[in-house]
């Protein structure tokens, strides 16, 4: 796979932020009152300590209540207030975080309908789903509380360090002396405990691993007596977790010691500096205190923000890779135009399709290969036949199925469907007309029903019974709790691999395709089901040009024409007893399965 | 499932004993930890106290009557309250003395708690592993991996919470509030009530909001992993999305999901911000109430300044973690059910042997007599299967899928026991009941039909049953399984990843690496269980040549359906519905009719069937 370091070298100007401001520009409105009010939160919170000094100055240096009810509807209020921007700033903030998630996540999705196998073949699917799901949702995180979170401690600094300045500069210089020294601090500590971090989570995946291999692999295990060997290397890798968290908490000690210091730090100054201002004014002296040690927070959290920005960097880097990805089959924009793209067909406009095709001069190479898989091809298939495709586990047999199905596009020469070139028409219209079954069957979890219709929504409820009857699939249907309603599970699960099996077919027929593609499976299923499968390709291909990527001796016995592959070329051509009297390397391969398919047809 | 057995609320016996024994080793750590944070907050307590001094005493020239004598002591002892007066850096050095104090016993906090958690993490982990893998292998069968997978981590994460977050920090928010309650009544009774008036309601309020949102996070969490899933299929059935072209089907179908998603977690950002929002409004209440009654108190000379100061500080400290107290005590709830799920696991029974377990020769004669077997709750596998295999010589075995064959295997390396009544099977004479299981292992290689690679280095994979292997036996091992070259041709040779995080190898190539890496067992019985159907012919050959060569004493079984691969054998066992059909040298079952002839036929003469056909 294609999911080496060099992915994660990020070299976005300004941490890849610019990238987001599509996404953002939608909430425009929501941050700014995010920021108005976040503004509002930290007056008031700088307002406290003023308060807390006028106690102290007026009611209790004078010995008087006179003002009390005033100062106390006043700090009502201000508690109330604060109660109120709290609320829809938390409010706003983390719908907005989930909001730019949801959206980012539907453009990468939509983005992904588009994209051609190329990119899946070059990224695992676990690769692109991590794409998907969770640097998306890192992002939003970034937009809404990194921002929030900025405004609410960078405003609280300015404005106590405003406050002291004005009410006794000299003692303030001295009290912000800390702070840069104290960035400087964090920022140092950050820097490795991000490196600390990601060892961790590298670890506990490691170790998750380790059980699942432990577990997954237990007979094997079992058979090598290799049990203790396990444990030992098992209780290496738990060693090594542990020593890590426990340098992590060190770490992490660490910086929260050298906070909790600086800010007893100012608070000694206060006292040492400015302790004769309490002989006058008590108010003054504590109000220091209180924004002496309070400034140390916000220290903390504006170098969280920063590495936060860095971290996520990442993240938007990967995604926005995605999003920038072109696809190498597109349509033109005449064919978009007349035709319509994958999300708002034009179907008005389609003209229908026989399903002749031909292969013109093609010569082809994978984007990642390097070698001409096919060079010079010419291939006629007309409506109707049956092209059975033969070769090893490995051999590059579905080549022609990509190039057919215009997954790929011919890196030289044509494919042409009904005799024009498939790039002339869209390719959703060559889509609709191609069925498609997969050798391992690929069901949707949600009802029986749903799956059926996945190829043609608009099919009748007799439609659907004729299709399950032509591949003998109404007993599957009519033994599940729920009939057609029933669930099928994630990936098909309540159903066993024949089962599935005969329901995609039954979908291939319901969507009733001109030209049907098939990937036999090889899976060992009973007898009975091997034949009942047998029946239903032999019913599906029936007239329809079909590509069989063909394991079945009688599948490729019937073919009108059969290309054997091997090493990714073809390198043999023709009918059943053509290519057996060549005696060349079809000859070999059949006689080998037809050896094991006799044998295994006996022993069962 | 099994899970409703053990998720039933009613408490297991031993919960609390599981957790003890858990403990073993970490106990000191979290003990100490317990002491740090004693000491942490008694320095939080003595800072207000200092400013209070300086501001009432030092500052403010009041008489220090309110003071403890031993206060005052320590005053004189400094040089006086008037001395400190002009020399106010002696009081600011007082403020960072305890400051390091408290800075060091946070520290202290940190790092043993941490050493507390890590440890008895790794107890957890470590036993459940070396646990795991002792048990049999019917309980293997019988429970999903992914289910022992959750157990064994995120049961885990729960227990290691409970342990060391929520119950440390139960113990540390109560000696705060202790401590603090304390201070603040040595200060003035009437103050410290009306300060303590709204911490119950504090506390219920946040308990029952984090116990009635533990649904909607879960809704939260269900959610996600439905748009989760549909991306995951989406993505792996790309092909037929494009191929039935239902693009715009699938993207509505993920928005319509992820709409859902969202609007959940929408609905859940009001109802957080709600509680929050309302809960710092009542801390607001309550600090106006102290600052309003201290004001008045003050004024009625019944408080000072300074004592006032130290009061809003100490009643500052604990606003926040009574707040997290409702939370704490919702969230411990959940530690229990994890507890019981992971005894699930330390409750089920490992392998043993009986008592004396012997180890005979292996080089002897096996014999299967009377063995009857089914699974658990199953249908009969085999039926009174009877036969010796002698010493070195090589048995074949012919069968369909579902004949027994396999399971023949398994019980021969005791996979799963015979039950007594059910026949036995012998080596050398003894029964493999009596025989030491390791020694009975180590004694028998079998290469599996799936084999399973270990996602490590190709060497590592080959020595793994062996740290003190040479490089030149695991290269002879690679060259008698016709590994070696495949293996020159990696760039990185043998040190090449294989598994998940590394290269993928073909059937075959997975089936001779596990050829090779049971050799270098140099096991007296090897056993093939349909390990060489995924190379061909030739290779085949080769393979067995070379072990024919290299071991030749050996007791050898093989299953197989190539009729040239049974021909090499001394005799042929063929199984059909877990009964033995028939039993005799390859020349003898071919000229019987049987399973035997019918395929000896077929592999002979099909080249002129094919062509006839």
């Amino acid at each position: 796979m294609n999911e080496n370091d060099s992915k994660y070298n990020v070299s976005l100007p300004f941490f890849g932020i610019p990238k987001l401001i599509p996404y953002i520009k939608k909430y425009r409105n929501t941050l700014f009152l995010m920021i108005f009010l976040g503004l509002l939160g930290t007056g008031a919170d700088i307002l406290t300590p003023l308060l807390q000094r006028y106690a102290l100055n007026h009611f209790i240096a004078e010995n008087t209540l006179d003002t009390l009810p005033i100062y106390i509807i006043l700090y009502l209020f201000m508690v109330l207030m604060v109660g109120f921007v709290n609320y829809v700033c938390c409010t706003k903030a983390m719908q907005t975080e989930v909001s730019v998630n949801r959206d980012l996540r539907n453009a990468a999705f939509s983005h992904l309908q588009t994209l051609s196998f190329s990119y899946y073949n070059q990224n695992s699917v676990g690769w692109i789903h991590a794409r998907v799901m969770s640097d998306t949702s890192r992002i939003g995180g970034l937009v809404s509380w990194t921002l929030m979170d900025s405004v609410w401690h960078l405003s609280y600094l300015l404005g106590s360090v405003v406050v002291m300045l004005v009410i006794n500069a000299r003692l303030a210089l001295m009290v912000m002396i800390i702070l840069p020294l104290i960035a400087v601090l964090f920022s140092v500590f950050q820097g490795k405990l991000i490196r600390v971090n990601r060892r961790i989570r590298e670890l506990n995946s490691k170790i998750t691993g380790d059980f699942n291999e432990g577990i997954t692999g237990a007979k094997t295990v079992k058979t090598l007596v290799v049990e203790d060997k396990m444990s030992r290397d098992f209780v290496a890798d738990t060693a090594e977790m542990k020593r890590t968290g426990i340098k992590a908490a060190r770490l992490r000690g660490l910086f929260s010691a050298t906070m909790n210091l600086a800010s007893s730090l100012a608070l000694a100054i206060v006292l040492w500096k400015g302790g004769y201002i309490a002989a006058s004014e008590v108010g003054t002296f504590s109000m220091f205190m209180s924004y002496a040690q309070g400034m140390m927070e916000p220290v903390r959290w504006i170098i969280d923000a920063i590495s936060d920005v860095i971290t996520t960097q990442v993240n938007i880097e990967r995604l926005t890779r995605l999003l920038e990805t072109k696809s190498d089959v597109t349509d033109t924009p005449e064919v978009i135009e007349k035709y319509g793209d994958s999300f708002n067909p034009k179907r008005e406009n389609w003209e229908p399709i026989r399903g002749d095709i031909e292969f013109k001069d093609v010569s082809f190479m994978y984007p990642d290969g390097d070698e001409y898989v096919l060079e010079h091809f010419n291939l006629k298939i007309p409506f109707g036949s049956n092209i059975a495709i033969v070769g090893e586990t490995g051999a590059g047999k579905s080549t022609l199925v990509n190039l057919v199905c215009r997954f790929f596009e011919p890196t030289d020469g044509q494919v042409l469907i009904d005799g024009r070139d498939a790039r002339e028409r869209s390719q959703l219209w060559l889509h609709s007309a191609i069925g498609y079954v997969l050798q391992t069957p690929h069901l949707f979890s949600g009802t029986i029903r749903e799956n059926l219709l996945y190829g043609n929504p608009n099919a009748t409820e007799e439609e659907i019974w004729r299709a399950l009857d032509l591949v003998s699939a109404r007993g599957v249907v009519e033994r599940m709790e729920k009939g057609i309603d029933s669930d099928v599970g994630e990936g098909g699960d309540m159903l066993s691999t024949g089962e599935k099996q005969l329901i995609s077919f039954a979908r291939a027929i319901l969507a009733d395709p001109r030209i049907l593609v098939l990937d036999e499976a090889t899976a060992n299923v009973d007898t009975l089901t091997e034949q009942t499968i047998q029946n239903a390709i032999d019913f599906v291909i029936k007239g329809r040009t079909s590509l069989v990527i063909a394991h079945r001796l009688s599948t490729v016995k019937n073919a009108d024409l059969i290309l054997v592959v091997n090493d990714g070329k073809i390198i043999e051509q023709g009918t059943h007893l053509e290519l057996l009297k060549a005696k060349g390397y079809y000859y070999r391969l059949y006689t080998r399965q037809y050896e094991d398919e006799a044998t295994s047809s006996i022993l069962n | 499932m099994e899970d409703n057995k053990v998720t039933t609320p009613e408490a297991r016996p031993g919960r609390l004993k599981l957790i003890w024994s858990f403990l073993e080793g970490s106990k000191f750590f979290f003990i100490s930890a317990m002491l740090c944070s004693a000491l942490s907050s008694l320095a939080d307590m003595i800072t207000p106290q200092i400013i209070r001094v300086a501001v009432d005493n030092v500052i403010g020239k009041k008489p220090p009557d309110s003071l403890s004598p031993r206060v005052i002591g320590l005053v004189e002892k400094a040089g006086g309250f008037e001395y400190l007066s002009k020399n106010l850096w002696i009081m600011a050095c007082a403020i960072m003395a305890v400051a390091a104090v408290k800075v060091f016993a946070q520290y202290g906090l940190r790092v043993m708690n941490t050493r507390g958690s890590e440890t008895l993490v790794k107890t957890m982990r470590d036993r459940l592993y070396t646990h795991i893998s002792h048990l049999p292998f019917q309980w293997h069968m019988e429970n999903h991996t992914g289910d022992i997978i959750q157990r064994c981590t995120s049961d885990i994460e729960t227990t290691r919470n409970f342990v060391s977050e929520q119950m440390t920090s139960l113990i540390r928010i109560s000696i705060m509030l202790v401590m603090s309650i304390g201070f603040m009544l040595s200060m003035n009774v009437g103050l410290t009530v009306i300060a303590m008036l709204p911490i119950p309601a504090v506390i219920a309020y946040s308990f029952r909001f984090h116990h009635k949102i533990r649904d909607a996070f879960q809704e939260c969490d269900e959610s996600e992993g439905r748009l989760s899933a549909m991306a995951q299929e989406n993505l792996t059935g790309v092909r037929v999305v494009r191929a039935f072209g239902r693009e715009r089907y699938e993207r509505d179908r993920f928005i319509d999901h992820n709409e859902e998603y969202t609007g959940l977690w929408c609905r859940m950002a009001e109802i957080m911000s709600r509680f929050w929002s309302i809960s710092d409004i009542l801390s607001g209440i309550q600090m106006l109430l102290v600052i309003v009654f201290g004001v008045i108190f003050c004024t009625k000379s019944t408080m000072t300044s300074g004592e006032y100061i130290a009061f809003i500080s100490y009643n500052g400290m604990l606003i926040w973690p009574v707040r997290q107290l409702g939370r704490i005590i919702s969230d411990m709830s959940k530690a229990g059910v994890a507890v019981d799920r992971i005894g699930y696991i330390t409750d089920a029974e490992t392998e043993r042997d009986h008592e004396n377990p012997v180890k005979p020769d292996m080089n002897g004669d096996i014999c299967f007599d009377h063995v009857t077997f089914a699974y658990e709750n199953g249908p009969e596998i085999l039926h009174d299967i009877c036969l010796t295999v002698k010493a070195g010589t090589t048995l074949g075995i012919l069968g369909g899928t579902g004949s027994g064959k396999s399971t023949m295997m398994y019980l021969l390396d005791r996979l799963y026991p015979i039950p007594p009544e059910n026949g036995r099977i012998t080596i050398s004479g003894v029964d493999i009941a009596d025989i030491d299981l390791e020694y009975l292992r180590k004694n028998i290689g079998i290469v599996l039909q799936e084999p399973f690679l270990f996602s490590r280095t190709l060497r590592e994979n080959l020595m793994i049953t062996d740290d003190t292997l040479t490089m030149e036996e695991i290269h002879e091992a690679a060259r008698t399984a016709c590994l070696d070259e495949t293996i020159d041709g990696f760039s990185k040779g043998y040190e090449t990843f294989v598994g998940e995080r590394g290269v993928t190898l073909s059937g075959g190539q997975k089936q001779r690496a596990a050829i090779a890496r049971m050799l270098t067992q140099n096991a007296p019985i090897m056993i093939f269980d349909d390990s060489l159907s995924a190379v061909d012919t030739e290779t085949d050959a080769k393979i067995r040549a070379a072990l024919e060569k290299h071991f030749g004493t050996a007791t050898i079984i093989l299953i197989s359906h190539r009729i040239t691969t049974l021909n090499k054998a001394d005799q042929v066992l063929v199984l059909e519905q877990g009964r033995v059909s028939q039993l005799g040298t390859p020349e003898e079952l071919r000229n019987q009719p049987g399973l035997f002839r019918q395929i000896y036929d077929i592999q002979s003469y099909s080249e002129e069937e094919v062509t006839a056909s």
